[in-house]
C-alpha cells in the first residue's frame, strides 16, 4: 500500500512539474505578440526646438537599450541638432544639463530626416503605402502579431500637431490612419505616446481596438520644457519626457513594471500639466501589460518536446529545414 | 611586450586556418597625416577592398561575400553599375590655406554613377539606385530626381577601366543642403571588414570627427586592372575619410598634435583581415615626430615630392612596449607652402529679388605655363540663366572657350548644364559671369524654411595641371593608396578637380500666412458688408418701447400694488 502510494507520488511529481511548465508557457505567450516595432517622430524644425529632438532621441535610446533593433525602429527627425553649426559640442544631443547624458550616441540610424518628415510620409509609413523603391529601413513592416510603439513630439494644439512649421496633422487623420492599420492587420497592440501642448486632444478621436494612448497634458493645458543649459543656450528636454526617461532608465529587459506605473509618471506636482491616458479601447487590463511588451523586444522561444540526434548530416538538414519552416509560419 | 607577441600570432593563425581556398579578395588600410601650413592637421583614411570577380559578366549570381560588403555588391549587380562615387562632406575645403586634398569633394552630398552599356532605362535605374542608397547611408538621397540630375559630357570621365565614353550612361547629382552626422558615419563604418573594432577604424569616433573644420566620407567603386598588362579585372571598393582638425578648436592654439588629441584613441592592433595596414606621416617640412621610425618613403603626389615616415601596423614592434601607438607631431618653425596652381571661387552679385549675376573666378598660379580647364556648372531651373550675357574674361580681355556644351533648363524638369573648356593664361585670373532671373515658385514647392534660401551646387573645375616634378606612371602593387587613386597617364601633369563654394540664393518668398489672413478678411467683409445689407432687406422692424427711468419704475410698482393704471 505504501509502495503503491509512493509510486503514485513519484508519477504525480513530474506531472505536476509539467503542469507548472505549461502554466509558465501560457503566461509567456499571453500577450500574443511576437515582434516589436517603434515609430519615433520629432516634428519640429529650428535650433530652438532642440528639446523635441532630445525627447525623441531619449525614447530611441531606451527602446534600443531594451532590445528593439534598428531594423525595427523608424526614427524621423525633422531637423539636425547634433551637427548643427550652433551646437557647441558637435555630434552630441544632451538630455540633462551640464551635459550629463548624450542621447545621440555613437550608432544612431535616422531613417527620415530633414525635409522628409512630412505628414504624408508619416501616414504612408503607418499605413504601408510607400513607393516600391523605398528601402527596407524606411518601412514599417509590421504584421498582425506586432506590438508597435508610436511616439510623437513637437508643437501641437487642440486637435492638431504641427509638422515643421508648415503643415498639420489632425486627430481625425491620425484616428483614421490607425483604423487603416487595424483593417490591414498591421498591429496586434499599439501604444501611442504624445508629448505636445494639449496632447490629450490627439487621442480623443481614436476608435480602433487595441489602442492605448498617453499624453503629456490635457486639453487647454500646455506641456512645459524642463531645464535650459547655459552652454548650449536652449531648453534640453520637455518635462514629461524627462521624467519618462528617468522611469525608463530603471527598466531592464526582465523587468515586471507594468502600464499602471507608466501612468503615474510625471504627476502634476512635477510636470505642472496633467498627463492623461486612455485605455478603453485596450482589451487587456493595463496592470497586466508589461512595459517591455512595447518598449522592449522580448524574443519568444518555441519549446519542442522532440529530441533529435544531430550526428547524421541528413537528420541535421531535415531538422533545420523543419525548424525554419516553423519560424516562418509564426 | 610578451602579451603583444602572443596575441598577434594567434590572430594570424586563426585567420590562416580558415582559408582553405585561395582568397580572391584582399583588404588594405592606410592613414596619411599631413601637417598643414596654417597649423591645422589633415588626416586622410583610405580603406581598399580588391575583389577578383565580375558582377556584370558572371552568369551565376554572386553569393559568397567575404570582405566586400554584401549590400553594395547587390546594388552593383542589380542596377548594372560600372562605377559609383558617392561622397558626404561637411565644411568647405580651403585650397589657398590647405593646399590640394587627396580626394576632392563638394559640400553636401555628391553622387555620380556610370552605368553599363546594357542598361536600357538609365533614368529608372538611377531613381531606384538613389532610393536604395538613401536607405544604406541614412541620407535623404531620395531627393535626387530629374530636376537636379545632369549628364556631363566631359567633366566626369570614368576613373576605372572602360573605354565607353557615351555620356548617356552617366548621371551626376549634388545635394548641397545635405547634412553629414553620426547617422551617416554609422552605416559607412559597418561596410568595413573590421567594422569599427580593429585596425585604423577604431580612430573614427564621431565626437571628434565632426568637431573639425572639414569632414568628408566617400565610397568609390570601380573596376581596375590587377596588373600592368591588365590581363584580369578586379572590382575595387575604396572608402575614404578626409578630416581637417582646426588648430584652435581641437588643439587650443598649440601646434602640437597626437593621435590621442585628434581622435581620443590610440592604436593597438591592425585589422586582422588586412594584408597591409600603414600610417604615413608627412615629414617633408621636418616636424618633430615621436616615436621615430626608420621606414621612410618618398612619393610624388599632386605635383610635389613629399617624404613620409611609414608605420607598419602589421608588425608588432610598431606598438612598442605599451602595446599602443600614439604618434606625436610638433612643428619646428615656419615653412613655406607650395602655392596651389589651380584655385576657384564663386559668388552671386546683384541686388534685389528679381535678377542677379553668378561670378566664377578661376586662378592660374603657374608662373609661366598656360593650361586648359573644364568648368562645369549645374544651376537649378528656378534661376533662369541668360546665356547671351555669358562672358569669359582673362586679364580684362575676352577669352573665348574652345568647347561649350550647354543644355538649357526646362521648368520643373531639368536643370541648366554648362560645360566649357577655357584656356587659362599663366599667372592670371579668369572670370566667368552670367546673369540670371529668379523664378517665382508655386506655393507647394517651397521648403518648410524658405527664408533660409535655396542652394546652388558647387561648380566643378577639372584640369590636367602641369607638374613641376615628374610624376610616376609605373604601376606597382605596393604603391601607397593615396597616390594611386587617380590613374597617372603622363609624367608632366597631374589631374586636379577643384570644387567652388555652393551658392545660397534667396528667391522671392510669399508670406505663407496670407491664406489665413485672406480668409479672415474676406469673412469679416462678407459678414459686415453683405450681412448688414441682407438684414436691411429681409428683416421687419418693430419699434421697441424704451425702458423707463428708475423713479418712474418705482412709481409703477406702487401703482400696480394700488391697482391704479400705470405710467407710459
Amino acid at each position: 500500500m505504501r509502495i503503491f502510494a509512493f509510486i503514485h507520488l513519484l508519477v504525480s511529481i513530474p506531472h505536476g512539474y509539467s503542469n507548472y511548465v505549461e502554466t509558465k508557457a501560457g503566461q509567456f505567450f499571453s500577450s500574443g505578440h511576437t515582434n516589436n516595432w517603434a515609430v519615433l517622430v520629432c516634428t519640429s524644425r529650428f535650433w530652438f526646438n532642440y528639446r523635441h529632438v532630445a525627447n525623441t532621441l531619449s525614447v530611441y535610446r531606451s527602446v534600443k537599450r531594451l532590445g528593439i533593433p534598428d531594423s525595427h525602429i523608424v526614427l524621423m527627425l525633422a531637423d539636425d541638432m547634433a551637427c548643427n553649426y550652433r551646437n557647441p559640442k558637435p555630434a552630441t544631443v544632451f538630455s540633462h544639463k551640464n551635459m550629463e547624458l548624450n542621447v545621440y550616441g555613437d550608432d544612431v540610424e535616422v531613417d527620415y530626416r530633414g525635409y522628409e518628415v512630412t505628414v504624408e510620409n508619416f501616414l504612408r509609413v503607418l499605413t504601408g503605402r510607400l513607393p516600391p523603391s523605398t528601402p527596407r529601413s524606411k518601412r514599417l513592416l509590421s504584421d498582425d502579431r506586432s506590438n508597435i510603439l508610436i511616439y510623437l513630439t513637437g508643437h501641437g494644439g487642440n486637435g492638431f500637431l504641427k509638422f515643421q512649421d508648415s503643415e498639420e496633422i489632425s486627430n481625425m487623420e491620425l484616428a483614421d490612419a490607425f483604423e487603416q492599420m487595424w483593417q490591414k492587420r498591421r498591429y496586434n497592440e499599439l501604444l501611442f505616446i504624445i508629448d505636445t501642448c494639449q496632447g490629450a486632444s490627439m487621442y480623443e478621436r481614436f476608435y480602433s481596438p487595441n489602442l492605448m494612448a498617453l499624453a503629456s497634458s490635457q486639453v487647454g493645458e500646455d506641456s512645459l520644457s524642463h531645464q535650459p543649459d547655459l552652454a548650449i543656450g536652449v531648453h534640453l528636454m520637455d518635462k514629461y519626457t524627462f521624467y519618462l526617461l528617468e522611469f525608463l532608465e530603471e527598466v531592464h529587459p526582465a523587468s515586471q513594471a507594468n502600464m499602471n506605473d507608466l501612468f503615474k509618471v510625471c504627476p502634476q506636482s512635477q510636470c505642472v500639466s496633467t498627463p492623461g491616458h486612455r485605455t478603453d479601447l485596450f482589451q487587456r487590463d493595463p496592470g497586466s501589460v508589461l512595459i517591455t511588451d512595447f518598449f522592449g523586444s522580448v524574443r519568444k522561444v518555441e519549446i519542442t518536446k522532440d529530441t533529435i540526434n544531430l550526428t547524421s548530416p541528413v537528420d541535421r538538414k531535415k531538422y533545420i529545414t523543419g525548424f525554419l519552416c516553423c519560424q516562418t509560419n509564426l | 611586450w610578451s602579451l603583444c607577441i602572443i596575441s598577434t600570432p594567434l590572430i594570424h593563425w586563426t585567420s590562416r586556418s580558415k582559408q582553405s581556398a585561395p582568397a580572391r579578395d584582399q583588404f588594405q588600410e592606410e592613414l596619411v597625416i599631413r601637417p598643414l601650413h596654417s597649423g591645422d592637421i589633415y588626416a586622410s583614411f583610405q580603406f581598399r577592398t580588391l575583389w577578383d570577380i565580375d558582377f556584370l559578366q558572371e552568369r551565376q549570381k554572386v553569393s559568397h561575400y567575404r570582405l566586400f560588403p554584401k549590400s553594395l555588391g547587390q546594388v552593383l549587380s542589380k542596377f548594372s553599375v560600372r562605377e559609383l562615387h558617392i561622397s558626404f562632406t561637411q565644411g568647405f575645403w580651403r585650397t589657398m590655406q590647405w593646399g590640394q586634398p587627396f580626394i576632392p569633394s563638394p559640400p553636401g552630398a555628391e553622387l555620380w554613377v556610370w552605368f553599363h552599356d546594357t542598361v536600357s532605362d538609365v533614368d529608372g535605374n538611377w531613381k531606384e539606385l538613389t532610393n536604395v542608397l538613401s536607405g544604406i547611408f541614412c541620407a535623404s538621397l531620395n531627393f535626387i530626381d530629374l530636376t537636379n540630375t545632369v549628364q556631363p559630357s566631359a567633366s566626369f570621365k570614368p576613373l576605372g577601366l572602360g573605354n565607353a565614353t557615351d555620356h548617356r550612361f552617366l548621371r551626376y547629382a549634388t545635394l548641397p543642403r545635405e547634412i553629414v552626422c553620426t547617422e551617416n558615419l554609422t552605416p559607412w563604418k559597418k561596410l568595413l571588414p573590421c567594422g569599427s573594432k580593429a585596425g585604423l577604424s577604431v580612430l573614427l569616433k564621431s565626437e571628434k570627427l565632426f568637431h573639425s573644420s572639414f569632414h568628408s566620407q566617400a565610397v568609390h567603386i570601380r573596376p581596375v586592372c590587377q596588373d600592368e598588362q591588365c590581363t584580369s579585372k578586379a572590382w575595387e571598393l575604396r572608402q575614404t575619410l578626409n578630416v581637417v582638425f582646426d588648430l584652435y578648436t581641437s588643439s587650443q592654439g598649440k601646434k602640437e598634435w597626437s593621435l590621442f588629441k585628434m581622435f581620443s584613441r590610440t592604436l593597438t592592433e591592425a585589422c586582422p583581415l588586412a594584408t597591409s595596414s600603414k600610417i604615413y606621416v608627412d615629414i617633408t617640412d621636418n616636424p618633430e615626430l615621436n616615436p621615430v621610425t626608420p621606414l621612410l618613403s618618398q612619393a610624388v603626389v599632386l605635383g610635389d615630392r613629399r617624404t613620409y615616415s611609414v608605420f607598419d601596423l602589421t608588425r608588432a614592434e610598431t606598438f612598442g612596449q605599451l602595446c599602443s601607438l600614439n604618434l606625436l607631431l610638433r612643428w619646428k618653425g615656419d615653412s613655406d607652402m607650395l602655392r596651389p596652381l589651380l584655385h576657384a571661387e564663386r559668388y552671386v552679385a546683384g541686388f534685389g529679388l528679381q535678377t542677379g549675376e553668378i561670378h566664377t573666378v578661376i586662378y592660374n598660379n603657374h608662373p609661366y605655363r598656360a593650361f586648359p580647364v573644364l568648368l562645369m556648372d549645374s544651376v537649378p531651373w528656378y534661376l533662369q540663366l541668360y546665356i547671351h550675357t555669358l562672358t569669359v574674361t582673362s586679364k580684362s580681355r575676352d577669352n573665348k572657350p574652345s568647347y561649350i556644351h550647354y543644355q538649357p533648363a526646362k521648368d520643373r524638369h531639368r536643370p541648366h548644364l554648362l560645360e566649357m573648356l577655357i584656356q587659362l593664361p599663366p599667372h592670371s585670373m579668369t572670370e566667368v559671369t552670367v546673369q540670371f532671373e529668379r523664378a517665382l515658385l508655386k506655393w507647394t514647392e517651397y521648403t518648410p524654411d524658405p527664408n533660409h534660401g535655396f542652394y546652388v551646387g558647387s561648380s566643378v573645375v577639372s584640369a590636367l595641371v602641369p607638374s613641376m616634378v615628374a610624376m610616376n606612371t609605373n604601376f606597382t602593387q605596393d604603391q601607397p593608396l593615396f597616390s594611386s587613386f587617380v590613374p597617372v597617364k603622363e609624367e608632366s601633369s597631374y589631374f586636379v578637380r577643384v570644387y567652388t563654394e555652393p551658392l545660397l540664393v534667396n528667391l522671392p518668398t510669399p508670406d505663407f500666412s496670407m491664406p489665413y489672413n485672406v480668409i479672415c478678411l474676406t469673412c469679416t467683409v462678407v459678414a459686415v458688408g453683405y450681412g448688414s445689407f441682407y438684414n436691411l432687406l429681409t428683416r421687419t422692424f418693430q419699434v421697441d418701447e424704451p425702458s423707463l427711468p428708475l423713479e418712474k419704475r418705482l412709481a409703477n410698482l406702487i401703482r400696480r400694488i394700488r391697482g391704479v393704471p400705470l405710467l407710459a
